[in-house]
């Protein structure tokens, strides 16, 4: 059976606008795959460890040495927006607050 | 008729060094070729003919009699548009990097770069590496050289197309799930993914950080070994990059496979392998054994639950590696005047996302998502674990393993663009090696009855690509393949 979603609180967990269209779609293809993929409820035993990561490697540190870096116009080249040495974005606290 | 850009970069690199050709004239044969098809391949998003222009006239000074041999000098080269490049737009196949220009290289492409390469330009793929037909590219298809109404695979669609075409001699692509080794089967040439952690994934733009894989793309073996060569090696930059030495991967590559034990993994002959992919396999694990290859049959008994295993992690991680775009420090931002920050950040991933991409974040974000993390993403992982012990047992018995790369030859255009389940079967041979780490490589094995490649797929174990290559360059040469796209007739 077709999983359901609640596509909409997914979609704002997501931070992604989504037209009705895309949300119907969506629906329905994520409800057929996920169906595809319930059986992997059913292979592994509680003991199995789970893998993040096919190498692992743990703690790895560089000596805590200053760098050169990139210039600050340099990597603000790409801001969509901005002022100076700074990003600017739309309002994020409430007026007054 | 043969060019300069139709040969192999070991021959290319031995008349550079003989002084019987220049790097400009190089470079000009592959700008002329690009010229001359890619208005019907769309392999190229940007290509870059006054840069490797420069390069080659640079180059053309200190090339030849006692230049240090790299390998890579003066090669026309291409990268997928998904590797970082200094100064030049680097899109990943999206309209919300449209207008991005990094400020840095990637690792791999500095590697090359510093050995004497010639970037030709940056190739065409699925959006942010999302797809197996390189349909899912916001700027449009990738057709495949060998039928203009098929696609190349994916998600490196433009690399695959664009050596197979001779636009370039080689060309790097990424694989997280088969991406570089899918579009090579269908596309007629050699893909490579190495070991993770092989290559430093220091500008690849990250898709699926534990999975993703730096590959190549070259028309035979030897190049294979050889640009493998000039970009493994650790990388500070990498965290997951390996400290362990780098092998000769050229010397002994063609020593061949006498007792090499080789296991065909069981489902080769499966009933979603397209008969023409099975004669294909027939016929080339026949040559194996009678090159003196142990042939044996292997199972990996969880290889079924990899496709849904990796549909769960690959989402998962993409969706957490993809909120980095929210139009504040870099890529688009949606325009007109927004209440706040989260509708800005809203609206802007809304537009600059394509449909592929937006089933992948929400797919990854439903599965991370409080009550499901478990029952999806934890399992997965451990299905995860099953799989690596599978290649563990069959790795006991056998050296390398041996399946299609893919069950089917190139597909046409549209025709699985409204089934997302059924393009994601495209992959059902090439993800276990990704969940794995193992490295792997797409060998060209024969043309099935509509004249399009198959590609046969090798596995080895964690760091085996020495004998990964030597047994898909025995196979290459006993098969003795002369692979030409028809687009390239009259050429």
């Amino acid at each position: 059976m077709p999983v359901e979603i609640d596509i909409e609180h997914v979609a704002r967990l997501a931070r992604l606008e989504l037209t009705d269209e895309e949300k119907g779609q969506l629906r329905a293809q994520l409800g057929q795959i996920l169906e595809h993929a319930a059986a992997i409820g059913e292979v592994a035993a509680d003991d199995v460890p789970p893998t993040a990561t096919p190498i692992p490697r743990a703690n790895v540190f560089r000596e805590d040495e200053p760098e050169p870096s990139l210039p600050v116009d340099e990597a603000l080249r790409n801001a969509p927006d901005r002022d100076g040495a700074r990003v600017r974005v739309p309002r994020i606290v409430e007026a007054g607050s | 008729m043969t060019d300069l850009c139709d040969l192999s970069a070991s021959e290319l690199s031995s008349k550079l060094a003989a002084g019987e050709i220049s790097a400009p004239e190089l470079a000009a044969s592959s700008l002329q070729r690009i010229e001359t098809v890619d208005p019907k391949l769309g392999a190229f998003l940007t290509p870059t003919p006054e840069l490797a222009q420069e390069r080659a006239a640079e180059l053309d000074s200190y090339l030849g009699a006692g230049a240090p041999q790299t390998g890579a000098a003066g090669i026309p080269t291409a990268l997928k548009d998904v590797l970082t490049t200094n100064g030049i737009r680097t899109t990943c196949g999206s309209r919300i990097l449209e207008a991005y220009v990094p400020p840095y290289d990637a690792t791999a492409w500095a590697r090359l770069s510093g050995a004497g390469a010639v970037l030709a330009g940056k190739t065409n793929c699925d959006e942010f590496a999302m797809g197996s037909s390189n349909e899912n590219s916001a700027f449009g298809p990738v057709r495949n050289p060998w039928d203009l109404d098929r696609v190349p695979g994916g998600s490196s669609g433009g690399s695959a197309a664009a050596v197979a075409a001779g636009e370039v001699v080689w060309a790097l692509g990424t694989d997280t799930g088969g991406s570089v080794r899918q579009p090579a089967s269908l596309c007629g040439v050699v893909g490579l993914k190495p070991t993770y952690g092989r290559i430093s994934r220091y500008g690849l733009i990250a898709f699926a950080s534990s999975l993703d894989t730096v590959g190549t793309f070259t028309r035979n073996v030897r190049d294979a070994a050889t640009l493998l060569g000039v970009l493994a090696g650790h990388d500070p930059r990498d965290a997951t990059s390996l400290d362990v030495p780098v092998d000769d991967y050229v010397r002994g590559v063609e020593d061949g496979i006498a007792g090499l034990r080789i296991g065909i993994v069981e489902g080769t002959y499966g009933e979603g392998v397209q008969p023409g992919v099975q004669d294909s396999m027939r016929v080339a694990v026949e040559r194996l054994a009678t090159l003196g290859a142990e042939i044996g049959e292997v199972s990996l008994p969880h290889a079924d639950h990899a496709l849904s295993a990796y549909y769960l992690i690959a989402p998962s991680e993409a969706s957490s590696n993809l909120a980095r775009y929210d139009g504040v420090r870099y890529g688009m931002r949606a325009d007109g005047v927004h209440a706040d920050v989260i509708e800005m950040m809203v609206k802007t991933r809304g537009e600059g996302f394509g449909p592929e991409v937006k089933r992948r974040i929400m797919l990854g974000t439903y599965a991370l998502s409080a009550g499901y993390y478990e029952a999806y993403y934890g399992q997965a992982q451990k299905v995860r674990t099953l799989i690596i012990r599978d290649y563990e047992a069959a790795f006991e018995r056998f050296d390398v393993l041996v399946s299609p790369t893919s069950p089917t030859t190139a597909f046409r255009i549209g025709e699985r663009t409204d089934d997302p389940y059924a393009m994601y079967l495209s992959d059902v041979f090439t993800i276990p090696a990704n969940l794995a780490g193992t490295p792997a490589v797409s060998v060209p094995v024969g043309l099935d009855g509509d004249g399009l490649p198959v590609g046969l797929q090798l596995t080895a174990p964690l760091l085996g690509e020495a004998t990964l290559l030597r047994a898909a360059s025995a196979l290459e040469a006993d098969l003795g393949l002369e692979l030409r796209p028809p687009l390239l007739e009259g050429v």
